[in-house]
Order: C-alpha cells, then structure tokens, then sequence
C-alpha cells in the first residue's frame, strides 16, 4: 500500500490549533501519523516529501467554480476544471448547477460525479438547482439530487426572485441538511446594470448596479431565515452593507454563512477603467471601501469562506463590447496566491485563510477535508508560499483565459496537491530534491 | 503646437492645448463651406469609413459633408441589425473593415466603449460618432465652437446644462471639456436623471429657474420620450411643466445669453418653439459649425496618421484600454 511521509514542512491546521514543524505519514489515502519535526516514525516503506520551507495545509476546498459540464464544454470541462483545482491547490470543488442541462435532477448529478471519478482529480461536489430548470418558479427535486450526492443547492447566477419560493427552499432543504446557496440580487433594482454604479459609471456612461440591488436581496433573505429556518450561505458577498447585514445576523444567532471572491477582496471598480471585459463579473467589482469592509468581515470572522466563482468562458464572449461581454472570470489557479497576498496586506493570520479556504468550506458542505488529524482523509496541500511567478493566461490548465490578473506577479504557488494520498499535482521547475521524491 | 491624439474617442482627458488646436482648425475650415465651390484637395485619396449601429441622420450628413468638402472618398455603413441582435461581431467587423486599409472609422454604437474597443484592434484612427451614454465628441466639439464664436471666450462662462443628463452623452462630452477650458458648469434636471455623484464635478440643481439664473449660456438636451414609463418622470406633460425652457425662465439668464441644442428637438416638451426660433437660439449655427468640427477632426486624424504611421500612442491617451492592447500585440505575435 503507497505510503507518504511529508516531512519538514509548517503545517496550518486551525481545526486541531496546530501551527507548527510536523512531520506527516500518509497510507492507504489516510492521514495515520502527525509528529514533531523529526520525531521517529514507523515508515521505513514511505515515499519521502520533502516540505522544508513548505506549508502543509488541508486540502484547499473551493465551494463555489463553475465546470461548465454538461451542455458548455466549449468553456471548460470536469477534467480542464478539475486540473485547474489541483494546479491551484484545491483538493475539492463545488460546481454550480448551471450546466445545460441544468443540475436540476438526480441524472445529471450523477452524470457529473461520474465526469470527476474519470478525470481523477479533486473532488466534485456538484451543487443541484433550487428551482427547476433554474427558472425561479418551482423546486427542483432536491431529495432525488440529494440521494444522487449534491451538498447544497442554489440557482447561483439566478437570484431567487420569488420570495415564497426562497421561504419554502429555505424550509424544504433543512430536511437533508443542505444549505441554500444564494447570489444575491434584486434584478429590479439592479436594472440591467454592466458594473457597479457610482461616479466611474457615470462617467464611463455605462449602466450601473447600486450595492442596495445586493443588500436588499440580502435582508429579504435574512427575514426569510429567521422566520423559516434553514440554513443560507450568501455567495460572493460584495459590498460594505452586505457584510453589515451578514454580521448582525450572526449576532442575532442565525444559520447564515457568507463567501467572498478574490476578485472582490482585491480589486475596485477602476479595474474596468478602458472598458475592460475582464473585469466585468455579477455582482460587481465594487469601491475600495467596500473592499476594505470585506477584508474587515475576513478578519473578524463575519466571512467564513474565500471562493474563486471560477466562472470560464470563450474568449468570443469575452472580446466583445463592454455591455455584451459575458459575466465572470477565472480564478482557480489565482485565488492562492491573492488570499496570501491579501491576508499579508489586511494582517490576517494564516489560520484564518486556511480555515475560510479549507475548514469552513467544508463544514458547510458536510463534505471530508479541512483537518490533517491523524484519522482524517489525506486531501493535502503544500505551498510554497515564497515561489514568485508571473500570470500567463495561457499556460493556465482552465479553458477559461478572462482574468484581470493576467500579467501580474504573484507569491505563492501549490507545490503538490493530495487527495486521498494520492499526487494529483506537482509544480513544474520545483527545486531539485524538493517535492522531488513524491 | 501640434495635435498628438491618435484617435478622437472623447472629450475626456484633452488637453485644453489639444481642443484648441482642434477649435482653431475647425475655425479655419470655416471658410471652405462659405465657398461657390466648397470643396478643397486636402483628403484627395483618402477613404473614410462611418460605421453607423444606430440610426442618425445629421450626424451621419455631417461627417459625410466634411469628408467630401475636403475630397476624400466616403463609405458609409449602416447597421440595420440592433446591436443585441445576433450579426458579425464588432471584433469580425473590425478586423475585416481593417484590411481595407481605410484611412479613418466614424463608428456610432449603442454600446458605451465600442469605439475604445475598436480603436484597440485596428490601424487607423477612430472618431467616436456617439458611444452609447458615453461620449459625442465631435457634437461637444461644434457645441464649443458655436459658443466661442459668439461669446470669444470659454474661460469663466457659466454653462447651464439642462435635461437628461445621465443617459446623455453629449453632456458628458461637453461637461469634460467646458471644465477643462474653465468654464462653470450647472447641470440641471429632475433627481432621477441626475445622479448625486454628479456633483464632484459641477454644480447641480432641480430647478430650472435657479439653474438658468446669470447663465451665459443654456444648453438643452434631447428628452427621448421612450424613457417615458420607466419611471425617470411620470408624464411628457410632468417634465416639460417643470423642464422645458420658455422665454419666462430665458428671462432669468443674461441678456446676451445663447441657447443650444443638439437636435433633434420634441418642440414644446424641453424647449418652447418661440425660444428655439427666437434671437438667443444659435442652433442653426450649431449644425454649421458641424461640419468645419468634422472636417477639423477628419483632417487632424487622418494627417497625423500619415505623418506618423508607427508612432507610438501619446500619453495623452488615457481613454485607450490597457488589456485590449496586450490582446492585440499577441496576435499580431
């Protein structure tokens, strides 16, 4: 039975309070042995990694990428999707329900999970659809997804305009555990707005989305919870309101989650200044206030997860005018190295970017991973934390090319990604003997 | 001091240096249209190309006039297809419209940006002709010729701006320029289309009166009556009650006030017809002074480029995108 010893490396696991030099042994795809640095260990048949200079981290876990599969394979695929996970450190993914056709049933959950177990990669946990066809109208049946292995639900990129629906989603999926998923946006409001609205729409003359489109969607949904129960997990929240909102919330003891991209904690609206394609998302690039509000919100604990909404689309969409430019960008194979560079700017502790990168995803999905205790799966990352490289759009593994990040150097890099004691991914030009042996 | 801009894709970030040498131009190209026989040799060989993606008709005659008086040879596109209906792209329509070597595109697009956009993937220079609720330089342009004409300055002018200043880019086009050649400027409209972010950059208000008050100059704009309905303002009637300039609230600007329009005017709904037809309106002289602006742009552009065909894009250029240029240098890579 393959066995690997992981040795020298700092590990950060905030689920056990560890954060220090350990060695690790893994066999038959466990974690069986967490020691001091050197200290001896039965493992005389163990392939040796060396992590000196490396952090040993729990597997990353991404709780918001779209695959595209089926219906969009000319965007991205389970394989290109899932290469793109492991190469950015992610052990585990969960992909939004709108393929073509939509999650909405127990067959294409299935038929997801199968495209996963053969690319053999990181893990898919495939998201089902609140309504069905993601039409806003009825629900989807989530006990038939439930069954098929979906672990949560939501119509993400379709805001849940009907609030008795929402009320009964909310009720309905308690009944499996699941959380509803939301992106919030009150379509009303929003009118049909390229970018975030402010004094840069203004003067680019394009059509703006004021942060009230978000945060009223968000309080309707706050309501809801309290008065149905539940649980909701707000996806990529965005503005200095929402984490407001979301804050309270969780004051006032209700089941609410909330999310934020990397795109929303590093960048403002002057991105899209020259009317740049690439940084045309929903919801918006936002103010440098509101970036700092979610910063705040990482900090103090209001944001529970870091998530890429890895959204891959063909360069044809993206080439286009600003106002038909389909939304979303890439971020699996960036989103490491931005949350490393931001926790460093913001003063954020390593544990609290490995628990909103790794524990707290999957907590929330019920789903394996987030601990390197000895018993627990083996899904692990090494990063090198210090590895500077530079964004080149065309040597990601994703489909997708659309990232507003391209040509900027980064810090931090996923030297080797495990799931399951087995290497998915190992970084090209990795020093001799490091990560060498595995 | 000669005029370095590659491209005219709006007002925004020209120098006043820059718009003067356009002016000055514009002024001298005057003359031409005065003529028995208004046309001279200077574009003689040159093709440009107007790129229409939304109906216009003096915009378009404008461009078209100027191109001829100064005898280039003028091809004028039209599409019929609305910019969301499924057609050649704007990047297919580009590139092809590009190996024709034309030596300047007049574009008009629904879609703010489109002219930025295409400025980035071909060779020639772009003159933006109305970019969705972005820019119209050239009509901001004729807008400040007529005004110094008839005032022999801009400096120091108090310019009242009046009706649907967030959907309209010929606000736009003339607020960035009045402030960059130190004008004062007064925007004046019902809250719905006056944004409060509008306020870092002129003075605002919602009554008409107040807004004309010691105006040297009052600048109305189109009402588009589609925007009826979508609750910008309850009624035609409603707007033009409290909106539309009568010669009462003329009364309270300067006696020697000017009133512009860019046309085409809904008469009687933003501006009376005895004050359109009156003696402030200079709006015929707007129309004239349209074609010296364009004949002054076209040859401008169309000069420099052949002066210097590789040179590189001036630092002036602000409006040129960053990421579409890297796109293009690796295809052409």
């Amino acid at each position: 039975m393959s066995e690997l010893l992981i040795r020298g490396g700092t590990l950060v696991d905030p689920a056990n309070r560890v954060h220090g030099q350990r060695d690790i042994l893994i066999r038959a795809g466990v974690i069986v042995a967490v020691v001091e640095a050197g200290a001896p260990l039965d493992a005389a048949e163990a392939t040796l990694v060396d992590a000196n200079g490396l952090l040993v981290l729990p597997g990353l876990i991404d709780m918001h990428v779209h695959l595209r599969e089926p219906g969009y394979e000319y965007k991205e695929t389970v394989e290109t999707g899932t290469r793109a996970a492991v190469a950015g450190g992610f052990t585990a993914v969960a992909c939004m329900a709108n393929t073509n056709p939509v999650n909405d049933s127990g067959a294409v959950t299935e038929y997801i999970r199968d495209r996963a177990a053969a690319a053999g990669l990181a893990r898919v946990y495939p998201i089902g659809a609140v309504s069905k066809g993601l039409r806003g109208e009825e629900l989807a049946e989530i006990g038939e997804m439930h069954r098929a292995g979906i672990v949560a639900a939501s119509d993400d990129g379709m805001p849940i305009i009907d609030g008795a629906l929402m009320r009964r989603a909310l009720e309905y999926t308690a009944m499996f555990g699941l959380p509803v998923i939301v992106h919030e946006e009150d379509r009303a409001i929003a009118a049909g707005g390229v970018m975030n609205e402010g004094a840069l729409s203004l003067r680019l003359g394009l059509k703006g989305m004021p942060a009230a489109a978000e945060e009223a969607m968000i309080a309707r949904d706050l309501a809801l919870l309290a008065h149905s129960g539940g649980r909701l997990h707000v996806a990529h929240l965005s503005t200095a309101g929402a984490v407001d909102l979301v804050r309270d919330a969780k004051r006032r003891g209700l089941s609410v989650t909330a999310e934020v991209t990397a795109h929303h904690f590093m960048l403002t609206e002057a991105a899209v200044e020259g009317y740049n394609t690439d940084a045309k998302m929903n919801p918006p690039l936002r103010t440098p206030e509101d970036v700092a509000a979610v910063r705040r919100g990482l900090a103090d604990g209001t944001i529970d997860v870091i998530a890429s909404d890895h959204a891959p689309h063909h360069r044809d969409e993206k080439d286009v005018e600003f106002d038909q430019a389909a939304n979303g960008i890439v971020g699996l194979e960036t989103t490491l190295p931005l949350a490393l560079r931001m926790a460093e700017e913001a003063g954020i502790g390593l544990d609290i970017l490995v628990a909103a990168m790794s524990c707290n995803p999957a907590r929330i999905l019920g789903v394996p991973g987030g601990n390197l205790a000895a018993g627990s799966v083996a899904d692990v990352t090494l990063v090198d934390p210090r590895r500077r490289w530079t964004v080149e759009p065309g040597r990601f593994h994703s489909k997708g090319r659309s990232t507003p990040f391209a040509g900027m150097e980064m810090q931090g890099q996923a030297m080797l990604t495990i799931v399951e004691g087995r290497v998915v991914w190992r970084a090209g030009g990795a020093e001799s003997g490091k990560v060498a042996a595995a | 001091m000669p005029f370095t801009e590659r491209h005219l894709l709006g007002l925004e970030g020209i120098s006043r240096e820059q718009l003067s040498v356009l002016l000055d131009t514009a002024r001298s190209f005057k003359e031409i249209s005065e003529r028995d026989i208004k046309k001279v040799p200077t574009l003689r060989g040159k093709t440009i190309v107007s790129l229409f993606y939304e109906a216009s008709t003096r915009t378009r005659a404008s461009f078209e006039i100027a191109a001829k008086r100064m005898s280039a040879d003028f091809v004028s596109l039209s599409s019929a297809t609305s910019s969301t209906t499924k057609g050649e792209t704007l990047l297919d329509t580009a590139r092809n419209l590009s190996a024709m070597r034309p030596d300047a595109i007049i574009l008009r697009h629904a879609a703010s940006g489109a002219p930025h956009f295409l400025a980035a993937r071909v060779d020639c220079p772009i003159i933006n002709a109305g970019d969705g609720a972005h820019e119209h330089p050239t009509q901001a342009l004729l807008d400040l010729l007529t005004i110094h004409e008839h005032k022999g300055r801009l400096d120091g002018l108090t310019v009242a701006i009046v009706g649907d200043i967030l959907h309209s880019r010929v606000a736009r086009s003339n607020l960035f320029a009045l402030r960059t050649l130190g004008a004062h400027v007064r925007l004046v409209g019902p809250p719905t289309l006056l944004p409060t972010e509008l306020r870092s950059w002129a003075e605002t208000t919602h009554d008409l009166h107040a807004g004309v008050q010691d105006a040297d100059v009052i600048m109305m704009l189109r009402i588009q009556l589609e925007r009826q309905g979508r609750n910008f303002f309850p009624t035609v009637d409603e707007y033009s009650r409290y909106f539309c300039l009568t010669e009462r609230a003329v009364a309270r600007a300067k006696p020697d006030v000017i009133i512009l329009h860019p046309g085409p005017m809904n008469r009687g709904v933003e501006i009376a017809s005895d004050v359109a037809d009156g003696r402030c309106s200079v709006i015929m002289d707007q129309v004239t002074n349209g074609i010296a602006v364009r004949m002054a742009v076209l040859f401008l552009l169309v000069n420099r480029a052949k002066a210097e065909p590789k040179a590189e894009p001036a630092a002036a250029e602000v409006a040129r995108p960053a990421a579409p240029e890297r796109r293009l240098r690796r295809r052409a890579g």
